[in-house]
């Protein structure tokens, strides 16, 4: 088993670093970089001449982009970045590990509710349905899942929105805070309950599109157990349909349910791109997308890379979780 | 003796004509595909998605040609419909009196935009005075378009890559299975924009190009699962009895691979294909969305739902649903009929399905 494991985790690193030159190789082709963005001006103006900011680009390893002069500045990232050195980002003027150690978290927050929230609601759905498969219950159900599916997050937000926010005035729109509110500084736990207010809407369309997959995931492996040879058995003995599926049938269905999930979990500090843009949530994703558009190449650089380190984790997990829940996996 | 037996042979010939008869009137044999087909059209969800699916095509293929006889204008005509707005503001102060007083400033402007709903215009113009039902037209077009051209790419080189991995296994499949887990584990949305933020950016592409390059971006993130699926089949079907068969003919291994095995991986292909639409036509209208994909004057679905974005104001999110619920219904439609299909294809496809 553990040579599985290390086997599993030298392969991961096999993938980090071809992902890591892959996404360097793509971020250093974008022209649009934040020097050029921000002199643009003093150039205009003659405040800065282009010599001084050909120098500042070969500051930050930008002035040379030919392939070797690529594959050189990537190698000093990749030193630095081992070293938890993951460079400094144009933007937001700090280092980029201490923004993202910043953001990560508001995001977590609202991926981690709607996660736990979809599985409070997803499962059951899903056992339900398959329960009463090709019932009104499971097409309703089925049909509403595919249409969380079908959805495109800032359609969702902007109709939630126009809704709850505009129509109703019961939500807020945008933002994380109430603006225009000042609190008393100890005031905790009211600028607490403002922030999970202004976190509901957010929360629901994340929740959303999220429910519909897992519903039907658990469907179609609910099928699978209740066609098998035991549940026949089960029911032939005589026990209650709710035994055989809560008892039986859903302990099995656990294997891949736990697997998937698992590996759903680092994932959650990923961040919402659309979500946290559309609704102004100064999340990880928020602040990406921006330094996206701004060509912010060391944030860039860094969060991708953190994602892909997530993705590999998920992937890492689930192998895992697979082979603690399920006693008949065996690795060779 | 000889005689006899004759006799006996041409009744029962005659006797297994007749029942051969018998069968045939009351059973029909039946291809693998019109079994399929059977299998397809039972399922009422599957029906409903292929009505959904034919609309969005004639609504986006022949709706402009329809617009263009009757009317005679195109995507980029631009209407000037005057109408008189009232603009309110209300502001509340304090009377000298201590009381609250709600103060209304009512004004009246002439604006060309923004028409809402009537006769000519079915759905209204837009902020640019562009008829909105036109142009959810051209953008199904785009939309459905760079869709069809995405999967097929996806599929050709999945079908190549993940052939030769699963057939020849050993380094080959090493080296193909590596690639595809690094492009798999790209971040799918920050890389797409990295790229159509580049593209954008480049002055010597003009911007009616920019679309060609969103489509190889959208092909490079999405390939790996077609490889994953053909080489998953190909390890499979390879250990086969036909397929020794087809060893000892001498037949050169690409005849094998893509003319024995390949064929063989369709219906997961086609399945993975139609649910792959859907996840295509998300992508094109996130990125029109963020104003990376297609360029302005040009419509499409995301940069229509753009419009209601609130950080550029709310008012057209309040008041002119108009201009962005359409656009975004339709992508509903659009993605749940390609997956309404596709469950249906797999389902059909697969013989342990019986109902």
């Amino acid at each position: 088993m553990w040579n599985y494991l290390l086997k599993r985790v030298a392969l991961a690193l096999v993938i980090l670093f071809g992902v890591s030159a892959l996404i360097y190789l793509l971020s250093m082709l974008m022209p649009a970089d934040y020097i050029d963005n921000q002199t643009a001006a003093a150039v205009q103006m003659g405040a800065m001449t282009l010599e001084d900011v050909q120098r500042l680009k070969e500051l930050y390893g930008l002035a040379d982009k030919s392939l070797p002069g690529i594959a050189k500045s990537y190698l000093s990232w990749l030193t630095s970045a081992l070293s938890g050195d993951l460079g400094y980002s144009f933007l937001y003027g700090r280092p980029v590990s201490d923004v993202l150690s910043q953001y990560i978290w508001i995001s977590f927050m609202i991926a981690f509710i709607s996660y736990l929230l979809e599985i409070a609601i997803g499962i059951p759905m899903g056992i339900k349905a398959s329960v009463n498969q090709y019932s009104a219950y499971d097409y309703t159900v089925s049909v509403f899942a595919m249409m969380g599916t079908a959805l495109p997050s800032f359609f969702l937000s902007a109709l939630l929105m126009n809704v709850f926010a505009i129509r109703l005035g019961i939500l807020p729109l945008q933002g994380l805070t109430t603006a225009t509110k000042v609190f008393p500084p100890n005031a905790h736990f009211q600028i607490l309950l403002d922030k999970a207010w202004h976190l509901v809407l957010p929360i629901t369309v994340l929740t959303l599109l999220g429910v519909g997959g897992l519903m039907k995931f658990t469907r179609t492996n609910m099928l699978e157990v209740l066609n098998s040879d035991y549940i026949r058995t089960a029911r032939a003995k005589g026990l209650s349909e709710n035994v055989v599926t809560y008892k039986h049938a859903f302990r099995n269905t656990l294997i891949p349910l736990v697997t998937s999930l698992s590996g759903m979990l680092p994932g959650l500090f990923g961040g919402a791109m659309i979500t946290e843009t559309v609704f102004a949530i100064p999340g990880i994703g928020y602040m990406a997308l921006r330094a996206t558009q701004q060509g912010d190449i060391p944030f860039i650089m860094g969060y991708n890379m953190f994602l892909a380190i997530l993705t590999v984790l998920g992937m890492l997990i689930s192998d895992i979780m697979y082979m603690v829940v399920d006693p008949r996996v065996k690795l060779s | 003796m000889i005689e006899k037996e004759k006799a006996a042979q041409q009744t029962t010939n005659s006797s297994n004509q007749e029942v051969k008869d018998g069968y045939e009137q009351h059973f029909k044999v039946i291809s693998p595909g019109r079994m399929v087909a059977k299998r397809f059209f039972r399922s009422k969800l599957s029906i409903a998605g292929l009505y959904m699916i034919v609309f969005v095509f004639l609504f986006s293929f022949v709706g402009p040609l329809i617009v263009d006889a009757t009317w005679g204008y195109e995507e980029l005509e631009v209407f000037k419909v005057e109408r008189i707005a009232d603009m309110v503001s209300t502001a509340d102060f304090k009377g000298p009196d201590g009381k609250t007083y709600t103060y209304y400033d009512k004004s009246q402007t002439l604006v060309y935009f923004k028409a809402p709903p009537s006769a000519e215009h079915w759905l209204g113009t837009d902020t640019s005075g562009f008829d909105i039902l036109t142009r959810l037209m051209y953008g199904g077009r785009i939309s459905l378009t760079i869709s069809f051209i995405v999967i097929f790419l996806e599929t050709i080189i999945g079908v190549i890559l993940g052939g030769l991995a699963g057939y020849f296994g050993k380094w080959v499949d090493q080296l193909i299975m590596r690639i595809v887990d690094i492009f798999a584990c790209l971040p799918g949305l920050p890389v797409l924009l990295v790229l159509s933020a580049t593209i954008s950016s480049i002055e010597s592409i003009p911007a009616e190009h920019r679309i060609y390059y969103m489509m190889a971006f959208l092909t490079l993130m999405g390939w790996t699962g077609v490889a994953r699926i053909v080489r998953g089949q190909i390890l499979m079907l390879r250990e086969q009895e036909y397929m020794l068969a087809a060893e000892t003919t001498g037949i050169s291994p690409m005849h094998k691979i893509f003319r024995h095995l390949v064929p063989n991986t369709m219906p997961q292909l086609i399945v993975s294909a139609t649910l792959g639409l859907g996840g295509v036509i998300l992508y094109e209208s996130t990125l029109s969305y963020l104003g990376l994909g297609v360029p302005f004057p040009r419509a499409a679905w995301g940069s229509m739902i753009a419009l209601a974005d609130p950080s550029k104001g709310q008012e057209i999110l309040a008041n002119y649903p108009n201009m962005w619920v359409p656009a975004g219904v339709l992508i509903v439609v659009t993605v749940l009929g390609f997956s309404f299909i596709g469950d249906g294809l797999r389902d059909a496809f697969d013989p342990r399905m019986k109902r």
